[in-house]
């Protein structure tokens, strides 16, 4: 391992601009005779619209436009894409709804978009929104996705009578029904997977440009993937051919999935934009934000899990209610399905698996993936089942664990997914040893001496990522490939640029990318920059989500540099003088096999632009090389989280004591920055267990929309985390790497709350588990005992 | 509009604003020093923090005309040229950042905590004294390590720090 190679902890190379206050992110940008937008929103979450009067704020001195939806209607402008088909049971395909940018005869949730101001200034645009007129016939709101299947609720699309999206199922019903008849014991659940909303730190943004002398777009926007954006903007939406837009994702501050989908505000900039002549730019505040950001998870479970009489799992089955909420966003009908029930057989060896799951609209935000994405949803049906089963059968949960761990790969599971490779077991040991688990009773019993209780709680994670082979999700209903490309352009000199389709918005691409190309080219990190986020420099990509931009992204790099390096062979053949076959490339050097001559990478990038020892007809001249690359397979990074807590039955307030993480994530590039997003993925996942929970009231009315109301996780609610990994090399990606962006949030909840209900000695917490649900609970733990 | 008048990281700088804006947006848009950002608009998130007459306060919540005479410091006021404040360096070397948006109000709220709790912090002081900073990334491990690590090489600068406020 070299300095700046694969492995080392090289300092992020992108952190000098942005600790010194030289980040630009979108907002950050301000265009020649930028004009600012902002949009009127709905405050019903559920109203015809009979009428618009906006005659004054059109007379507002100052104001540009204003626009509604029937003006998106007049030019044509079409609407918002969900872009994965789902059918139901019965072979019918997902009823999606209508979904105008600017509201249509009809708004579904508070905050949906009903008109947009231009102005000179946001101050002029707020103050003329407030002089227009819409008059509302308010209809019955449905918030609650129980009331919403019901007969008779509020329709909320026509297409989807009884706001039924889709009636999904996954697995074998017979084989499952079998394994349960044959179960010695039965363990069943109930669990509600809280709605979060995921709040990246910079809101969204956008600025919409027009050059009518090229008849070309410009949209700067706070995109996870800019080339998706441009798709969808021009293939879909119709805003512009794909070569007449040109998308621009600077610096973004952090996604957690809520930036990759295609929202109404940035489709009505870059459309405003040619209507003003002007650039229109729009960025949300925090409360736009939690309005209208798409939210994630929002699960109503069953499960039940069958086991035999040594405690061996047979069967597992699950049905789900998923919140879509009012429309679906761009990716919101994979996530409660095929990024869900693939991942219910968890790390055990569980022969039949049977889930159905109904997708709800609610008069509520839409709902998409969020950091995780189906898999912490998943995750925290099996963790919990498996966590209760055990206790209800009195066996050790850890050991019961280990006891129905898959330990034969590769290993087909009955819900899709053939995993790869792991050592679950090496993962769970090295976390009982490191939380030092032998010693539980002893703190135990110290933390009830001071009145107090303590839990310690299992999450033995899998999740799939590395999205994914293209051929493979185009079978289960993508609208897309799921490939990545890199071009790798070598200077003359020697410098090297790497172009991808990767987006870096927090994960430090700007380092670790350059590390695999230092360790493939022998060059210095200095002399390489990565360069992504623009459509006009970077030729396609799919962008970053799903923890796939190692695995997917890196291995594309790599497919590219290893054609430099073929190439690179050639050149130094005619070079060297010598046969191809003789030339070999070690630690940045191009020689001939058993002598002393040879060039270095930068010599002979130099000779292929030169190109005075070839003839242009045996051999092109140029180094640059781009490679496309789509995975074999998902990816499986896996392992085990242990929480620890403390908890003060006087106050409900839980402290988290103790957190061991043992990931496997493959090879890793970085360790500093993968061990940075398993400890922010940790806390998003702790934020869910413990303190965040968007929360509509009957109405409709969005009654956590800032951060007075929601409840962030801050430096004082978190411990510092012992974090270790263990490496089984993920075999489908010449990398060997599996992924780690996601783990964190996906292994967390039911960790905290197997903690919590260890303490509690009973099963009745909900997420998130505040200090007033905690009390509750604590006060019935206290009956409990003393009834005892 | 109301003329306005300041020292902006050493440079004195006088603007006529609307009576309602912002010291985030008169050093944003009036300035163009986009390095204070701004995440909730409440007082909550902290990305917005500045230093005014050497104390650290939410940007977002202080009207420009209320800092009339006052010396403020921003992030990119906070370097020697291109010396890296402690701070800023304790960030980088720690990996207390990941996407970058809520750092600048991160690392000046820290040298904050620094100049009124000293240089010898221990991880309970920084995590209370964190409160008012929200990151969504780092889940604040590597920030508590910078800010102590930070905090520590600030011993022997700590006193010029204020001094050049």
């Amino acid at each position: 391992m070299t300095a700046t190679g694969i492995g080392a902890p090289v300092r992020r190379r992108e952190d000098f601009r942005f600790i010194t206050g030289q980040g630009r992110y979108t907002d950050d940008i301000e265009r020649p005779g930028q004009t600012y937008a902002y949009f009127l929103r709905s405050p019903h979450a559920h109203a015809a619209i009979r009428s618009i009067d906006a005659a004054a704020a059109r007379a507002t001195p100052g104001v540009l436009a204003v626009l509604t939806g029937d003006d998106l209607a007049a030019d044509g402008v079409g609407g918002l894409i969900c872009g994965w088909m789902i059918h139901s049971k019965d072979g019918t395909p997902m009823k999606a709804g209508a979904h105008p940018a600017l509201a249509q005869g009809k708004v579904r949730y508070v905050g949906d978009h009903v008109a947009v101001v231009v102005a000179e200034t946001l101050a002029i645009a707020k103050d003329a929104a407030e002089k227009i007129v819409v008059d509302y016939q308010v209809l019955a709101p449905v918030v609650d996705m129980n009331a919403a299947v019901k007969k008779g609720a509020p329709v909320i699309h026509d297409v989807a009578p009884d706001n039924v999206v889709y009636d999904w199922h996954l697995g074998d019903k017979a084989a499952a029904d079998a394994a349960f008849a044959k179960a010695k014991h039965v363990t069943k659940i109930d669990l509600v997977n809280n709605r979060l909303v995921p709040n990246p730190m910079e809101t969204r943004a956008a600025i919409g440009e027009y050059d009518g002398g090229s008849e070309s777009f410009t949209l700067y926007t706070t995109s996870q993937n800019p080339h998706v954006a441009r798709l969808v903007l021009s293939a879909f939406i119709g805003i512009a051919p794909e070569h007449k837009l040109r998308v621009i994702a600077p610096d973004v501050g952090g996604g957690f999935g809520s930036k990759i989908f295609i929202y109404a505000e940035e489709t009505v900039c870059v459309w405003a934009a040619k209507k003003v002549g002007r650039p229109v730019k729009w960025t949300s505040d925090r409360t736009e934000a939690f309005l209208s950001d798409a939210h994630g998870r929002d699960h109503i479970t069953h499960a039940e899990l069958a086991l035999d009489d040594k405690g061996r799992m047979l069967g597992l089955r699950v049905k789900t209610k998923a919140n879509l909420g009012a429309y679906l966003s761009t990716f919101s009908s994979c996530v409660p399905t095929y990024l869900y029930a693939p991942l219910l057989s968890g790390q055990y060896d569980i022969p039949a698996i049977y889930c159905e799951v109904e997708g709800v609209y609610t008069n509520t935000a839409p709902v998409d993936a969020y950091r995780g994405a189906g898999r912490p949803e998943a995750t925290f049906v099996v963790e919990r089942i498996v966590e209760v089963a055990a206790r209800e059968i009195g066996q050790d949960p850890a050991a019961f664990r280990k006891k129905n761990f898959i330990r034969k790969f590769p290993h087909q599971t009955p819900v899709i997914m053939a995993y790869d490779t792991g050592d679950y077991a090496a993962s769970l040991d090295k976390a009982l040893e490191l939380i030092d688990y032998k010693n539980i009773g002893r703190r135990k019993r110290e933390s009830a001496r001071k009145g107090k209780m303590r839990g310690i709680g299992f999450s033995a994670y899998i999740e799939a990522c590395g999205i994914a082979p293209s051929a493979a999700v185009g079978s289960l209903g993508a609208g897309v490939g799921l490939w990545e490309s890199a071009e790798v352009r070598v200077n003359p000199v020697g410098t090297v640029e790497v172009l991808t389709g990767s987006h870096s918005h927090g994960q430090g691409h700007e380092t670790t990318f350059a590390q695999l190309v230092c360790d493939r080219l022998g060059i210095p990190i200095d002399q390489v920059s990565i360069v992504h986020g623009d459509t006009d420099k970077v030729q396609f990509g799919m962008g970053t989500y799903g923890s796939r931009s190692g695995a997917v992204g890196m291995s594309a790099i790599a497919k590219a540099l290893d054609k430099v390096i073929a190439k690179g062979k050639k050149v130094a053949a005619y070079a060297l003088e010598a046969s191809e076959a003789d030339i070999e490339f070690k630690d940045g050097r191009f020689g001939v096999a058993g002598t002393d001559k040879s060039l270095a990478f930068g010599e002979v990038a130099l000779q292929a632009y030169i190109a005075h020892k070839f003839s242009g007809q045996d051999l092109e001249p140029g180094l640059k090389e781009g490679a496309f690359y789509d995975p074999t397979n998902f990816t499986f990074p896996s392992g085990v989280h242990v929480c620890e807590v403390e908890i003060d039955p006087d106050t409900g307030v839980t402290r988290v004591d103790r957190w061991v993480a043992v990931d496997d994530f493959g090879v890793i590039i970085n360790p500093m920055i993968v061990e940075g997003q398993v400890h922010g993925g940790i806390a998003q996942g702790v934020g869910q267990a413990l303190l965040e929970g968007a929360h509509y009231d009957a109405s409709g009315q969005l009654v956590t929309a800032s951060y007075m109301d929601y409840c962030m996780p801050r430096a004082d609610d978190l411990p510092s985390f012992k974090v270790d990994h263990t490496t089984t090399p993920c075999p489908s990606n010449p990398l060997g790497i599996k992924g780690c962006g996601e783990a964190g949030a996906i292994a967390a909840p039911p960790a905290v709350i197997n903690a919590i209900t260890d303490a509690l000695g009973h099963e009745d917490v909900t997420m998130p588990a505040t200090p007033q649900v905690v009390w509750r609970a604590a006060r019935k733990a206290a009956f409990r005992t003393a009834a005892e | 509009m109301t003329t306005v008048t300041m020292t902006v990281n050493g440079k004195s700088v006088t603007a006529n604003v609307d009576p309602r804006t912002l010291l985030a947006q008169f050093v944003r848009e009036n300035l163009r020093l986009t390095g204070t950002h701004v995440g909730c608009d409440t007082s909550q998130c902290g990305a917005c923090v500045v230093h005014v007459d050497g104390r650290a306060v939410k940007s977002c919540t202080v009207l420009a005309v209320s800092c009339d005479g006052a010396s403020v410091t921003t992030i990119e006021g906070l370097a020697n040229g291109a010396e890296l404040h402690p701070m800023q360096a304790a960030f980088r070397e720690h990996h207390g950042l990941q996407c970058g948006f809520c750092t600048p109000g991160m690392i000046m709220s820290a040298v904050d905590i620094v100049n009124r709790k000293g240089h010898d912090l221990d991880e309970h002081t920084i995590r209370e004294e964190l409160e008012g900073n929200i990151c969504r990334c780092t889940g604040y491990h590597n920030i508590v390590k910078a800010v102590e690590a930070g905090a520590k090489a600030m011993g022997g600068t700590v006193a010029a720090g204020i001094a050049a406020e």
